[in-house]
């Protein structure tokens, strides 16, 4: 029992209560009480990182203790997968409400703003601590719903659409989802992660069984914009405001779609190899699809939105990989690999999208527009927002030192020593095209020279803005210090063998 | 086994609905409809023929209760139903403002 765990889901909830009362009543309350409670949070997530290890924490909600060790209560559970999550959620968070001290000027009513963003905070945190189904359904429509709001944030016509079709179609993948929760409580009376595992592995179900497995998949597919679920995801991304943007694209896709397949599929379902196939196939195509799609584009922030797509193909492909050698049975230190390239990606991932969406933002609060063909020559104008993109579009497209370049080396040797040289190949040239589309960004934002007559009043953004920018690019760069072996068996081991190893997950929670 | 496979016919009503349908209130009814076959789902699969409400009774040891946690579950699922219901048409009434139409053809700014 780890009294610190339900902070993580209690604190940032509290805060959005009381930014809503207390801040009717005092002018900038919102702004300093949210970088003040997210320091809070951040630094609750990192005690959490430097102590986890390979431990698997278990707190139960109410002190329910378990009978004839059947847990009857709800558990939250730490280990060393959702730690990694956790402390990007509350990083990327405090450097996006950072951020958003100057850009939110643009907006009124920014006690709805900070309110709702601690919605999402507290409904990402209970997602990835809970343990079991039901609270990760209903801690994903808290901070669903509150997306929902955010995406609507500016009240223009484009918001409003963006935010129906997100709502659309994350009304379809709740409902999806909760059937599946449905029959998978038909099935295993029980709707813990860990209980359930261990009814599954005595059933012989078939049928149900995939049915159950497709329903799940589809549904936080959709949550996880996966490609042929992904038609929302540019529109939603691209309309909300740039740090929510941020916090979007760089954490929510993961935290409520990749995190919740993942875990489900290793820690609940036996592996089967025909969805570890299924899987792995979604994401070669989202990585494909996902960048031909972006190589179009001309607004800055569907640029970004699409890349998302492709980025995280690459994620769920090497996990997928790691599932497929994992249910074969052979190889296991492949597969472990392979898993291993996917969370470094994803942790990846979180840096670099979040700062090329604060980049975005930054262009936008200047020039106003996200037209490409509208800018030019910002190099010497912004100085910092030109460098820190520039990191971060050399980490995206895998250019060495940058931290991008190593985890998309370690995928593709985990590909290449699997012999899915095919997947090898793919993700190559995906990762080249990529570097194309950002040269283009870089060309056209920031050295392409403009007509001189309307470059005289652009300035730099104000100091909050350059300051999480450039945090984010250290971080971009100090990231890569994790393909070090020592540095990355304590943070990356301890997630891949709870992951590889889901006899030991199930073992250790239900003994507590 | 009936009762189920009406649960499931009322979800794929729900689906039809919101694929096909042009007007945006209609897709809202739509999505409810898939809404409320969810939770008559989850009602079936807690019914036990001839079972009672779960009040445990000492007198009567032998007797047959219905499994109480899907209705719980329920309970929490329409208050988020209603949350999402309620986002949902506060966003079409802003719609409709700026567009002036219920037409989702219409409504085509973001393309590509």
């Amino acid at each position: 029992m780890n009294p610190l765990i339900p902070l993580l889901v209690v604190i940032p909830l509290a805060a959005a209560f009381l930014i809503m009362i207390v801040g009717r009543f005092i002018e900038e309350f919102n702004k300093y009480f949210a970088l003040l409670v997210l320091l809070l949070l951040t630094f609750i997530s990192f005690y959490f990182l430097c102590t986890t290890g390979g431990k698997i924490t278990v707190y139960k909600v109410g002190g329910w203790e378990p009978i004839n060790s059947i847990p009857i209560g709800i558990y939250m559970v730490l280990d060393g997968f959702s730690v990694i999550l956790v402390c990007i959620i509350n990083l990327i968070g405090l450097l996006s409400a950072f951020y958003s001290i100057s850009y939110i000027r643009r907006y009124t009513a920014g006690n709805y703003f900070y309110a709702l963003f601690f919605l999402l905070i507290g409904g990402m945190n209970g997602v990835v601590l809970s343990g079991d189904l039901f609270n990760i359904f209903v801690f994903l429509e808290i901070s669903v719903i509150s997306s929902y709001a955010l995406v609507a944030f500016g009240v223009e016509s484009n918001e409003l659409e963006a935010s129906f079709k997100y709502q659309v179609l994350g009304g379809i993948a709740s409902f999806l989802i909760l059937f599946g929760i449905g029959f998978i409580y038909w099935k295993a009376k029980t709707l813990n992660i860990a209980d359930i595992k261990s009814a599954f592995g005595s059933s012989s179900d078939k049928t149900t069984y995939l049915f159950i497995q497709i329903l799940i998949l589809s549904g936080f597919g959709l949550k996880a914009a996966i490609i042929p679920f992904h038609a929302w995801l540019p529109d939603a991304h691209s309309s909300a405001p740039s740090p929510i943007s941020a916090m979007l694209s760089g954490v929510f896709i993961k935290a409520v779609g990749i995190y919740v397949i993942v875990r489900l599929f290793f820690n609940m379902f036996i592996i089967s190899e025909p969805m570890a196939i299924l899987i792995t196939i979604l994401g070669t195509l989202s990585m494909v699809i996902g960048v031909f799609l972006a190589i179009g584009q001309w607004d800055i922030k569907r640029l970004l939105a699409y890349h998302s797509i492709s980025q995280m193909g690459y994620v769920v492909m090497s996990v997928g990989i790691g599932m497929i050698l994992l249910s074969r049975g052979v190889k296991a230190d492949i597969a472990s690999l392979a898993i291993c390239g996917g969370l470094f990606h994803l942790i990846n991932h979180a840096a670099f999208k979040g700062l090329l969406f604060l980049n975005a933002g930054a262009i936008e609060y200047t020039l106003g527009t996200r037209n490409l063909k509208g800018m030019g020559g910002l190099a010497k104008s912004m100085p910092f927002t030109s460098a820190t993109s520039f990191i971060a579009s050399m980490s995206i497209s895998g250019i060495p030192p940058f931290n991008g370049f190593f985890s998309k080396l370690i995928i593709i040797i985990a590909a290449v020593m699997a012999k899915f040289y095919l997947l090898a190949i793919l993700a190559v040239i995906v990762s080249i095209i990529t570097l194309a589309s950002f040269l283009k960004f870089q060309r056209y934002a920031f050295y392409n020279k403009a007509d001189d007559t309307k470059d005289q009043n652009i300035k730099e953004v104000p100091f909050p803005m350059v300051f999480s920018m450039v945090i984010l690019s250290v971080i971009c760069v100090l990231l890569s210090l994790l393909v070090f072996p020592e540095i990355r068996h304590a943070i990356l081991t301890p997630a891949i063998d709870i992951l590889t190893d889901p006899a030991k997950y199930s073992r250790s929670i239900l003994v507590q | 086994m009936t009762a189920y496979i009406m649960c499931f016919i009322l979800f794929l009503v729900g689906l039809y609905g919101v694929i096909t349908r042009r007007n945006l209130v209609k897709i809202a009814v739509s999505l409810s409809i898939m809404e409320i076959s969810t939770f008559l789902f989850f009602a079936l699969i807690g019914y036990i023929d001839g079972g009672v409400a779960p009040i445990v009774d000492p007198a009567d040891p032998v007797k047959i209760y219905v499994d109480p946690l899907p209705q719980a579950l329920v309970l929490t699922a329409i208050v988020i139903g209603l949350a999402t219901t309620a986002m949902l048409m506060a966003v079409i009434i802003r719609l409709y403002r700026k567009y002036g139409t219920f037409d989702i053809r219409e409504i085509k700014k973001l393309r590509g």
